[in-house]
């Protein structure tokens, strides 16, 4: 249980066309997330498969039934959302109740899924709260537990970390891959953040305006992105990017060298350039160079610390077999 | 220094806002003692204020010559009645606007607005040629579905606004967790606008107590509730100011008590409801 596919889907507001079509396949068990900038429709395409939104055109199967024309009540599906969307008049124990009573389980099941989840969740101590007197982390747990109890064939995660503060997110982000390595349930969940599509997924999809830019594993997208949008979304900092003459020198219209790719050299090296800002932060130095002629800033990347001061000269060497080359479309060559 | 002048502007403020609340409950306090005045003493020259001889002769003769309770009764059956009928019909018709609004929406929502703009006695004649045909001048069901009729634009605006408070997330997450339409109105919607719903019912009860133009045209006596026995007091009788007043206490006493219990729902109905 849990096979989806997007069969030449396509959703339009009005007269604007947000998702042109669009095929996917998920897996069973499959964690897979849809990365992209803000308004890449990666929300919307969530709400299509959850069946919040209608499809223009275009079929969706869920366990190999149509289920294009099918409320969202019916598809089995559960979601998380990003504001939680608790409910505010019922307690934890009711929140967490709603589908199975919607589902007409008897009261003794529900009884036991609900203390199951909340221990597993550590909500037991919270169960007669209402939501108002949750914390973030806390109404998060309650929203993950309301759509475990129902055995869905599917999670479905809007954003659901980006209200928490950081520190909450690393832990909850480790919790919902744990969740899913226990339940083995396929889990679609959407995401802006780029490191946190590249520690959960299995799959990764990159959207950009409504459209599929690379379908891979985490590691695929890193070594080898598909073109130069992907190139420059995955991996943090950013790739470097380099047109012109340096360019075409190794054979293409733009390379593409990670800043943890790059060589430095006090005193010699392929590329020459000004230290700009040393960001330490203890494992890592970035160093932000300046004046190399090739761009505006290069970002380098070294392990450890580094005495990198202001104004420094500084050269950096690219480890070749690392580069990537882009052609004139901006696709990756081989 | 600074905090000297806002406490000045402070008790001017205070001052501003109590004469002005002293000129709204005048009516009301003036109708209060005159009530407990002889004949005489109502119509003396100069006022009266505070010192004559109290009486309530008034009030016995008041209820004597008519039946309060009765009257009273009928006020409670149409007040509540129009409005918990609006509200039936109200809460799907403000859900779909707010939930699922079409092209057209904000143009309905104007339209029924327009209707309260409609000079009410430009219906009349059809409506009492329609109820005569009907056989129900003078019944309760005639001024329940027309107190009903009146008040549903503002029923539907107050809920309207009501509803557009409500996160439609928490809405489509009970659409995920199974629930139907009619339990999502249920179970998730009508409690999280349980606050508003209730001053939606509070303001119109007393809209519908108040109302005057068609309580007093459609009934004669069954249906007769208490503005019909304020109204018997003036006219034929002439200006009996005492008796008057006395009717029209016995007549807002109830609805006062109400309104000064449920003040806060109240007031919470009149920012957000149909004003905004």
């Amino acid at each position: 249980m849990g096979q989806i596919s997007l069969n030449q889907v396509t959703k339009s507001f009005g007269d604007v066309q947000v998702i042109p079509p669009l095929d996917l396949q998920i897996d069973e068990g499959e964690f897979v997330v849809f990365v992209g900038p803000s308004g890449c429709g990666k929300s919307t395409l969530l709400r299509l498969i959850a069946g919040l939104e209608d499809t223009t055109s275009g079929h969706i199967n869920i366990d190999g039934r149509d289920a294009t024309e099918l409320p969202p009540a019916k598809r089995g599906l559960a979601m998380v959302f990003q504001s939680y969307a608790l409910y505010p008049h019922m307690s934890v124990r009711k929140n967490i109740a709603f589908p199975m009573r919607m589902a007409g389980l008897d009261e003794a099941t529900q009884t036991a899924k609900i203390n199951a989840a909340a221990k597993a969740l550590n909500l037991t101590d919270y169960l007669d709260r209402k939501p108002g007197q949750l914390s973030g982390g806390q109404r998060q747990r309650v929203a993950i537990g309301r759509a475990i109890v129902r055995v869905p064939a599917a999670f479905l995660c809007d954003d659901p970390l980006s209200n928490l503060d950081a520190a909450l997110r690393v832990g909850m982000r480790l919790e919902i891959s744990e969740l899913h390595e226990k339940l083995k349930t396929t889990m679609i969940y959407v995401t802006h953040d780029q490191v946190e599509a590249m520690t959960m997924a299995d799959k990764i999809v990159v959207l950009r305006a409504g459209n599929i830019e690379q379908v891979g594993s985490p590691l695929d997208l890193y070594h080898a992105p598909r073109n130069k949008f992907v190139a420059g979304f995955i991996g943090s900092p950013k790739m470097n990017q380099i047109d012109g003459a340096e360019a075409r020198k190794h054979g293409a219209e733009t390379i593409g060298i990670r800043p943890e790719h790059l060589q430095v050299s006090k005193t010699d090296g392929m590329w020459k350039g000004t230290v700009g800002v040393a960001e330490h932060l203890g494992s890592d130095t970035f160093i932000h160079v300046h004046e190399t002629g090739l761009m505006d800033m290069m970002t380098v990347r070294i392990t450890g610390d580094i005495a990198a001061r202001h104004g420094d000269t500084i050269y950096l060497t690219p480890e070749m077999d690392k580069l990537h080359r882009f052609d004139a479309q901006g696709l990756r060559q081989a | 220094m600074s905090r000297a002048i806002t406490t000045r502007k402070k008790v001017m403020w205070t001052a501003l806002a109590w004469a002005f609340g002293l000129l709204m409950f005048f009516p009301i306090l003036w109708t209060f003692l005159t009530s407990f005045k002889t004949e005489a003493t109502a119509i003396a020259d100069p006022p009266v204020w505070f010192f004559f001889d109290w009486t309530t002769e008034n009030y016995n003769v008041v209820q004597e010559r008519s039946n309060y309770p009765k009257a009273l009764t009928n006020s409670i059956i149409i007040a509540v009645g129009s409005t918990l009928l609006g509200i039936l019909i109200a809460v799907p018709a403000a859900w779909a606007m707010a939930f699922v609004p079409g092209r057209r929406t904000k143009d309905v929502l104007l339209w029924m607005l327009s209707t309260k703009m409609l000079p009410a006695v430009g219906v009349l004649y059809p409506l009492v040629l329609l109820a005569k045909w009907l056989g129900v001048m003078d019944s309760r069901i005639l001024l329940i579905v027309v107190l009903m009729l009146i008040n549903l634009p503002i029923i539907v605006w107050m809920l309207y606004t009501y509803f557009r408070e409500i996160p439609g997330e928490i809405l489509e997450a009970a659409r995920m967790d199974g629930a139907n339409l009619r339990s999502e109105i249920i179970y998730v919607l009508t409690p999280m606008a349980l606050p508003g719903i209730a001053s939606t019912i509070l303001l119109n009860i007393i809209l519908a107590w108040n109302e005057a133009f068609w309580t007093i045209l459609l009934t004669t006596v069954d249906a007769a509730p208490l503005t019909k026995f304020i109204a018997s007091f003036s006219a034929p009788e002439g200006l009996f100011y005492a008796k008057l007043s006395a009717a029209s206490m016995l007549a807002v006493a109830p609805i006062l008590v109400m309104g000064w219990f449920s003040q806060k729902q109240l007031v919470r109905g009149l920012t957000f409801g149909a004003v905004k």
